[in-house]
């Protein structure tokens, strides 16, 4: 509760969709600019230089969250999602949360949004292929849930799964990955404040290909570990497997937190290109929230814990 | 157009160099779209990202389609075909061209940002799959340089052996394709078994050339030779 959002991103920076649509242009011109600019003593001048600078964490637009997106359940191309995810039928739509419990329930997808109530949260997406966005997702954190359903002393993670069905997620017919997709945590990441189950973004509820009806966020980790449609949460005594690890295990680690510091086998991590900006900055540790999260992995080694 | 005056032979002539503008077209359309695309804003959420892909992806096709025109000659019959390859050729090291200063200029941002060139030797030294890409291109330019009539006179026989290179660069391209690819390897697959064809048909064929009665297993190696 003390940690309501993220302190450097506050609802008051939360600018109007049409302005970002107006952005958008702005940053294809000073691209154009920039590209037609062939002399490189010419790009270096400052003028240039301000007109392409990163501004800090604003808003990525609408249209690109729910047009680029990971979810292989609906094709592989970023695109593929915003076209094929209209097959997803999201009610009636339950979510069964059991395990380590005192009280196993399968809740009806309205229940939880009834009885917890979404408040938005800003946060920044950075996905393990180096790029990343700034989200106003609508969402509850998890431990509210986890709280109404009693974890046992034994519960030490907590495993979700995205729904299995090939007729509503066409993707799930190729082999891949092993379906269905399932993610987890550490039962106190689980708990931390920041983590949320989002059930909306900018003000409405999820778009199917952004997850719906209802999904993680855990914002100091890869995207992927933020697994969309889920219809099972389940608290287990042993590490849960997650898609990604089972792949292709010395790339992808069960921790997977947003680390500068630990590259991906096959590619960098150190940098990311902000989506709609032209210029690649900096990738933070924890993603930008190690102030809020770091004490959860003190004494460990983030590069054997990747 | 003045070879006219010759009469069929330079009819014939001027006919080649139009079907060579052609080719040149039609292979600069995806260029040309990417531009329109960009100024029209289609090009998605990651504009970079997209060019990077459709400049690699026309590459390696182009670069296939080169090294198919010796078979598709010899499988025809057709010998003026081979007016295409170098064409062919130097339109795929043109894509791989932009290609590269995509990656190095558009997505690291070479000349933009400072201390980038930092990043692209380590990208280049340290990534598989960025070192076979960069190897490739690196291939492509002493073939490229000497495709011109001059150096193939001058360079001879060796001329010949020079441009197999082509072969090494067109694997390493593929190569390139499959590190990087997450999960789909589908499309790199299509391209190393569409290699592999073009390979196997001359290799083949040298064999063949090499050795007047062929062995058993080179004609099994060989899927054109029970059709002729």
């Amino acid at each position: 509760m003390l940690i309501r959002k993220p302190h450097d991103i506050r609802p008051s920076e939360i600018t109007d969709e049409a302005l970002f649509l107006n952005r958008r242009s702005f940053i294809a011109a000073a691209a154009g600019a920039a590209a037609l600019a062939a002399a490189p003593g010419v790009l270096r001048a400052e003028g240039l230089r301000a007109l392409v600078a990163p501004r800090d964490d604003e808003l990525t637009p609408l249209e690109d969250i729910t047009t680029y997106n990971n979810f292989y359940e609906f094709g592989l191309d970023k695109r593929d999602p915003s076209r094929n995810a209209h097959t997803l039928r999201t009610r009636p739509w339950s979510v069964m949360v059991e395990g380590e419990v005192q009280k196993p329930k399968t809740y009806a997808v309205d229940e939880l949004i009834r009885r917890f109530p979404a408040a938005e949260r800003v946060y920044r997406l950075r996905c393990v292929e180096g790029w990343s966005m700034v989200i106003p997702w609508l969402g509850f954190e998890l431990n509210k849930l986890l709280a109404e359903v009693q974890p046992t002393s034994q519960a030490k993670y907590v495993a979700f799964q995205t729904l299995h069905d090939p007729e509503q997620m066409p993707g799930q017919r190729s082999g891949v990955l092993a379906w269905p997709y399932v993610e987890g945590l550490r039962l106190d990441e689980a708990m931390h404040p920041l983590t949320i189950l989002a059930t909306g973004l900018y003000g409405k509820p999820l778009p199917n290909q952004n997850g719906a009806p209802i999904r993680l966020v855990v914002p100091w980790k890869y995207g992927f570990k933020s697994i969309k449609s889920i219809v099972r949460i389940r608290l287990t005594r042993q590490q849960p497997p997650t898609t990604w690890n089972l792949a292709a295990p010395n790339e992808y680690g069960f921790y997977s937190n947003v680390n500068p510091d630990v590259d991906h086998p096959r590619w960098s991590q150190k940098r990311e290109r902000r989506i709609g900006e032209l210029l690649r900055r900096p990738t933070q540790v924890f993603n930008g929230y190690g102030d809020q999260v770091a004490r959860l992995y003190s004494g460990m080694d983030l590069r054997r814990y990747y | 157009m003045q070879e006219r005056v010759k009469g069929d032979g330079g009819s014939v002539r001027w006919r080649w160099r139009l079907a060579q503008t052609a080719v040149v077209a039609v292979a600069l359309v995806p260029a040309a779209l990417i531009v329109a695309d960009f100024l029209r804003d289609a090009l998605g959420a990651n504009p970079i990202e997209e060019i990077t892909h459709r400049t690699g992806d026309w590459a390696i096709r182009l670069l296939i389609g080169a090294l198919a025109v010796t078979p598709l000659r010899r499988l025809t019959g057709w010998n003026a075909v081979i007016r295409f390859r170098r064409t062919l050729g130097l339109l795929a090291f043109t894509y791989a061209t932009l290609h590269f200063l995509t990656y190095a200029i558009l997505d690291q941002g070479l000349f933009l940002q400072s201390g980038v060139l930092g990043y692209v030797a380590e990208d280049v030294a340290k990534r598989p799959y960025i070192t076979v890409g960069f190897t490739a291109f690196v291939l492509l330019i002493p073939l490229a340089v000497t495709s011109t009539k001059g150096w193939i006179r001058r360079l001879g026989r060796r001329w010949t052996a020079l441009h197999r290179l082509a072969y090494v660069a067109a694997a390493l391209a593929v190569l390139h394709y499959l590190w990087l690819v997450k999960g789909d390897q589908v499309t790199p697959v299509w391209y190393a078994a569409a290699l592999v064809l073009v390979l196997a048909l001359r290799v083949g064929w040298n064999r063949r050339a090499a050795t007047p009665a062929p062995r058993a297993e080179v004609r099994r190696a060989v899927p054109a030779e029970s059709g002729s």
